[in-house]
């Protein structure tokens, strides 16, 4: 079966540097062909050294790595065809952008007026030909990243390898760079494998994200999947956007199981395929943030809905929409997003009493 | 913003700026005066000595080896080279700058490969590096003794271009291992790593990103080298063999020889030794300015 070459597989990935604790513990991960495939988790989770085991800087303790269908476990970077872009960039200070991004094709042996010919073209193509002849300490942080990117471009790899590229942008440059990585990844039509501890970014920009913590892969999928269905507490967690309440299951029937959370009335949630409960057993559930409406005690809430008591602990203005902290459902840190125009007209205030509804339908067990 | 709002806007804020940057109306305190007073005395303390030798030197024929200053000529200049009483001085210098530059390659590329060790800690990495370091502790004229009683032991003749040299490397290396230290502590392991990345071998890593990229260093570890050597008293002393290096010579010298051609001697050492710094610094910013000049031409 042709893969294409840019397919990537980790099969049975374990990394340990001391022999005791693995930094990577156990890694299986389909990546297709020119996909855009954010690894995201906390710092320390393993994602930058799965990053550097399929570049060829560390080596699996145990485990394959294939790309295209073959192992590539012991090739030295250039015969994998994988690039990396280095999380500070790693620009060599001492040559100009040209020599910079002309350094792959100086290494194979490659004459000046030949390697310059493909790097004045590369640096066309990233607008950088102005920049040309600077040293990368002359450069903004964004004009560094794109002589990264096109330096690491000119090996034609079929896969890039980015350890955390937008670190070390500032927040406007970032969002304007994140759409640089992707259009280039577009252009280039090669797998981009990103690494990144920011959720925002990472849903931003991935065809498949990968949740990652202590060396596991918690979820991985589609960017919507992971947002709207994390598997597990960790991840909703995670990936924000979710309340996650714990309690117990009180009752099962066919379509719903019945949670007591630690404080008010039960809380009905619908079965997920794949997830078995018992009455007794613990569990937790989230709820989407903008799922979630506030509504006056004393109202009616709509049918079908779930609706707790709860109290406002603090309000924050977003924009778009706005933040009310609640205290409910046993949890102190209850988040509703509420639609600017909505909330504005009927505001709700610190210290008031609310009841905390959503549909019935829109909540989710977790693992 | 329109034309009107920028009409506004421009004079509140030339204002706002006007009063941040200025100067404070009182003038500096009374410590900056002690303090300035204190460096003035350390300056003096530093340099005052050296100074008089130099002051010293270019007196005329009667000159003494005390102030004050007898007349202004080149006289003991002269004396120096063409007087045999004063010792071997041509020689000794020959001697001791062919032993500098033996004991600075040493040091440089010895030290050059100790920094490149230190890029990652290794199991022991703290003993040897205290090992490296600790001969800097040991008393310099003990352990000339030391090495000329064994090599006396083992029946070896010691000679300023052999047991000199290894007595002289105790007291550079540390030296130059440190100033690597501190070269290499800026040193960007994902420079290398790059360079592997983009396909280069271990040797044109080397070659084209690390040693570039450190070459400032390597000349800061050579000046090193060179100076200590050229001046090296207490660890030549036992273990020159025969025939003296400048220092000896000169400390040789202020035993017999009773003329100010002394001073100009050091004059002479002295300027050699700031010409050899000025090189050193010239080369290192040399090799910055070819980089930063690279630019226009391309």
């Amino acid at each position: 079966m042709d893969l294409g070459p840019g397919h990537i597989e980790l099969a049975g990935v374990v990394k340990s540097f001391d022999g005791f604790i693995n930094a990577v513990d156990g890694v299986n991960l389909k990546i297709p062909d020119g996909a855009y495939c954010c690894l995201l988790g906390p710092s320390g989770c393993g994602k930058t050294t799965i990053l550097r085991m399929i570049a060829g800087h560390e080596d699996p303790t145990t485990g394959e790595i294939l790309i295209g269908g073959e192992n590539v476990v012991g090739l030295p970077p250039v015969a994998r065809r994988t690039a990396m872009m280095f999380q500070s960039y790693a620009l060599f200070p001492h040559l100009t952008v040209r020599d910079n991004i002309a350094f792959a094709l100086r290494v194979r042996g490659l004459s000046k007026a030949a390697r310059y010919r493909t790097a004045d073209a590369m640096m066309e193509k990233v607008r950088l030909t102005d920049f040309a002849d600077r040293l990368p300490a002359q450069l903004s942080g964004g004009q560094q990243q794109r002589v990264a990117l096109a330096r690491a471009a000119i090996t034609e790899p079929r896969v890039l390898l980015l350890d955390e590229p937008l670190s070390a942008l500032d927040e406007h440059l970032r969002v304007q760079m994140r759409q640089e990585l992707r259009a280039m990844q577009r252009d280039l039509g090669i797998t981009f494998i990103h690494v990144t501890h920011t959720q925002l970014e990472a849903i931003a920009l991935a065809d498949l994200v990968v949740v990652m913590d202590k060396g596991k892969i918690r979820q991985a999928g589609p960017a919507r999947d992971i947002y709207d269905s994390p598997n597990d507490r960790y991840v909703a967690e995670f990936l924000g956007g979710q309340n996650v309440l714990s309690g117990q299951v009180r009752t099962v029937n066919g379509h719903h199981a019945e949670v007591a959370a630690l404080a008010g009335s039960g809380i009905r949630v619908p079965l997920t395929p794949g997830i078995h409960v018992d009455a007794g057993d613990p569990i937790a559930i989230a709820v989407r943030r903008d799922d979630v409406e506030l509504v006056r005690p004393g109202k009616a809430p709509a049918a079908d809905t779930v609706a707790l008591a709860g109290k406002v602990t603090g309000v924050e203005y977003q924009g778009y929409f706005v933040k009310v902290l609640l205290d409910a459902g046993g949890s102190a840190d209850f988040v509703a997003y509420v639609s600017e125009r909505k909330f504005f007209s009927d505001p709700v205030g610190i210290g008031e009493a609310v009841l905390v509804t959503w549909p019935i339908e829109v909540a989710r067990l977790l693992r | 913003m329109t034309a009107a709002e920028h009409a506004i806007a421009a004079p509140v804020s030339r204002a706002v700026v006007a009063h941040a940057i200025a100067p404070r109306s009182s003038g500096r305190p009374w410590t900056f005066y002690a303090l300035c007073t204190v460096f003035v005395f350390y300056v003096l303390a530093l340099y005052g000595p050296m100074i008089c030798i130099y002051i010293l030197s270019f007196q005329d024929v009667r000159g003494g080896l005390v102030f004050p200053m007898k007349g202004l000529s080149l006289h003991w200049f002269v004396d120096l080279f063409t007087q045999v009483r004063t010792g071997d001085v041509k020689g000794a210098f020959e001697r001791s700058v062919k032993l500098a530059a033996i004991v600075t390659v040493a040091t440089v590329i010895f030290s050059f490969l100790a920094g490149l060790a230190f890029r990652r800690s290794f199991p022991g990495d703290g003993i040897v590096f205290y090992l490296m370091i600790g001969s800097l502790v040991a008393p310099g004229l003990v352990l000339s003794i030391g090495v000329g009683l064994l090599l006396h032991f083992i029946g070896i003749e010691g000679s300023w271009y052999t047991s000199a040299v290894g007595a002289q490397l105790s007291w550079t290396l540390p030296f130059g291992v440190l100033v690597m230290f501190a070269v290499m502590s800026r040193f960007d392991r994902a420079w290398e790593e790059a360079a592997y990345d983009l396909g280069a071998s271990r040797w044109q890593a080397m070659r084209l990103i690390v040693i570039p990229i450190l070459a400032p260093g390597l000349v800061a570890v050579a000046l090193f080298g060179f100076t200590l050597s050229y001046d090296e008293f207490a660890r030549t002393l036992q273990t020159a063999g025969s025939l003296n290096t400048l220092p000896l010579e000169i400390w040789t010298m202020t035993l017999n020889v009773t003329s100010p051609s002394l001073y100009a001697l050091g004059t002479v050492t002295t300027i050699i030794s700031f010409a050899i710094i000025a090189i050193c610094l010239g080369t290192i910013a040399t090799i910055q300015k070819r980089r930063a000049s690279r630019a226009p031409t391309g």
